[in-house]
């Protein structure tokens, strides 16, 4: 059967969500086989086996992390030359789009980036222009390199052989010229990530000051889910950056968007649009966030957020 | 969409990099930093964008053409940088002739000059087509340093500056929200979900900006007058050396297979808070499983 290599995105032996939908959607034109850059694939091989992975390729190296974005490509680059599969799948976070970029280079392929889905036949659908316009497209030369958004599919088991294989890495110097002599984590407690989450509460202009996070935070916390900002809330300072929603930062495909204080300008609706459920609440009657709503509620945020807070806990003790 | 051509990794892997300032300073003179900004110019986002049905490639002529925006960032940190270190900004673009307007911009913000790519077969060029294009003309004009956005807002790939390192052989410092010299040593804060990661290189190196790194400044009228006189300089496929069958929508290594106008979404239900807008909304999610 056709061989894919899905390139796991993980955090030590965690596996991330994505990584299993990435395996779920290479099921359906072939038989996934996993790349594992990095340690922890002993601890994981079970699982991916649970999601179809018929193989996996380990290069346990730690090397590998300590350059920026060359070394993963590298790798694939070789498993490419070897296996021939007959697509790559990556996640489309800012990494994945950097490696498969690398990776195009190297093998001379076309690559398609942020696919919220993939057919049999391997034609990609995006999203583009803030969500306005859906384009199939494929790729016609090389080896095709898709890097799918997180969330695009549901996760669903199949088992799979898990056959571990390991797969020795020598770097190019030229892999190695940007090293990473320093990561820093800021401390953002237990929330899922952005990109990964099911659901992303956001906040916007409306929240009208950093101190004022803290509703959308209970918020999020009330659902497990992640928070986000609109560029509004990241330029005023009141929010770190990296957890900007739109156009410029991160684009995010859950299950339920909540957008608080949130007016919904193209910008932040090329973040947000092909979420599942959306939830608005905004006291502006006309904002054009409303458009996209499934539910809204116009009125004042920090009447209806604190309340809506406790009525999810209590309905969780319930 | 962004159709791309099969590209022998060979064929368009730059010549030697050369630096012409920093590196051959000579005694007495002043060292100058060759920094070189990559900017693209696309259509406005708050225009009506569209794909041209004849061939599924964005209609440019149709909405204002803006310069992208985090490569002003990127032109900020270019000028930023050239006064603390001593160098020189050149802005390179690649883009029909209505991306001259631009150019002045980006001039009228204070960079020394430019240099477009201009050449009708380039029309329709994915992004590895593009990055080659961009590649061999950074490897014909030399460089110290190279600074893009992070991404654009029309394609929205973010692979530009991961392509342009590889084809070059030269570091990459993508998604960078500080950046730092010292010498010959380049550190940058590479944004990461969990904060960020810090980055240590040696130039020639290729840098991509985030939009926290700085606040782009507004052209004075003194930098518009200024900027009609600045040299820009077009070049053709021919001038830069690059094989016209290797770029252009007929050679892109992806094509689009269909396109249509993504539905309106089913109008929802809105209520007004009347003292129980978070029941009503906590009714909604219980009712969706979400609680």
């Amino acid at each position: 059967m056709a061989e894919i290599l899905v390139l796991a995105e993980h955090s030590g032996e965690t596996v991330k969500k994505v990584t299993f939908e990435l395996l779920t959607l290479a099921r359906r034109f072939g038989e996934p086989s996993v790349v594992w850059a990095g340690p922890g694939a002993g601890a994981a091989a079970g699982r991916l086996a649970e999601f179809g992975a018929a193989r996996i390729y380990v290069a346990a190296g730690e090397e590998l992390d300590d350059y920026v974005v060359a070394p993963k490509a590298e790798l694939l680059a070789a498993l490419v030359g070897q296996k021939s599969p007959v697509a790559v799948l990556v996640a489309s976070t800012a990494e994945g789009r950097e490696i498969a970029g690398r990776l195009a280079v190297k093998t001379g392929s076309g690559v398609i980036t942020d696919a919220v889905d993939v057919t049999e036949d391997l034609v990609a659908e995006q999203s583009i222009f803030g969500g306005s316009i859906i384009v199939q497209s494929r790729v016609r030369a090389g080896t095709p390199i898709m890097a799918v958004r997180p969330n695009a599919v549901t996760p669903e088991p199949a088992p799979g052989a898990g056959q571990v294989e390991n797969v020795a890495v020598e770097l190019s110097d030229v892999a190695k010229l940007a090293r990473v002599t320093e990561r820093v984590v800021a401390e953002r407690g237990e929330r899922p990530e952005l990109t990964e989450a099911s659901i992303v509460v956001s906040g916007g202009r409306g929240v009208a000051g950093a101190e004022n996070f803290a509703l959308i935070e209970k918020l999020a916390d009330s659902l497990g889910a992640a928070v986000g900002a609109s560029r509004a809330a990241t330029d005023a300072g009141w929010y770190p950056h990296q957890f900007q929603v739109g156009q410029t930062g991160k684009t995010v495909s859950p299950q339920l968007y909540l957008a608080v204080g949130i007016s919904g300008a193209i910008q932040h609706r090329a973040g947000m649009q092909t979420s599942k459920t959306i939830m608005v609440i905004n006291k502006d009657p006309e904002a054009p966030i409303f458009e996209l709503a499934d539910f809204g509620v116009v009125g004042d945020l920090f009447q209806v957020v604190p309340q809506l807070t406790d009525e999810i806990r209590k309905r969780a003790r319930d | 969409m962004r159709p791309v051509a099969p590209l022998p990794c060979s064929a368009v892997r730059a010549p030697a990099v050369r630096a012409p300032g920093r590196m051959s300073a000579e005694g007495g003179r002043p060292q100058v930093m060759n920094i070189v900004v990559c900017m693209k110019q696309v259509p406005d986002t708050w225009s009506e964008r569209t794909l041209r049905p004849a061939d599924s490639t964005l209609d440019r002529a149709a909405a204002d053409g803006v310069i992208n925006e985090l490569d002003e960032y990127a032109v900020e940190e270019g000028l930023r940088l050239a006064q603390a270190h001593g160098g020189e900004v050149t802005i390179l673009s690649m883009g029909p002739q209505k991306a001259s307007e631009s150019i002045r911009k980006a001039l009228s913000m204070g960079a020394d000059k430019a240099v477009h790519l201009l050449d009708d077969a380039l029309a329709g060029s994915d992004a590895l087509a593009t990055s080659a294009a961009i590649a061999a003309v950074l490897g014909r004009i030399g460089f110290d340093l190279v600074i893009l956005g992070s991404e654009s807002t029309d394609a929205r790939m973010g692979v530009m500056a991961a392509m342009l390192a590889e084809r070059l052989g030269v570091p990459q410092l993508s998604f960078a929200s500080k950046v730092e010299i010292d010498g010959t040593a380049i550190s940058i804060h590479r944004q990461a979900d969990y904060g960020y990661d810090r980055v240590e290189a040696t130039l020639p190196a290729v840098v991509s900006v985030v939009e926290k790194i700085n606040e782009p400044r507004y052209p004075s009228f003194k930098g518009i007058m200024a900027a009609k006189k600045k040299p820009v300089e077009t070049l053709s496929l021919a001038d830069a050396g690059i094989d016209p069958g290797q770029v252009g929508l007929a050679r892109a290594a992806t094509e689009v297979v269909s396109f249509a106008k993504r539905p309106p979404r089913q109008a929802g239900t809105v209520v007004k808070d009347e003292g129980d807008g978070g029941v009503k909304a906590a009714e909604y999610l219980a009712s969706q499983k979400f609680i």
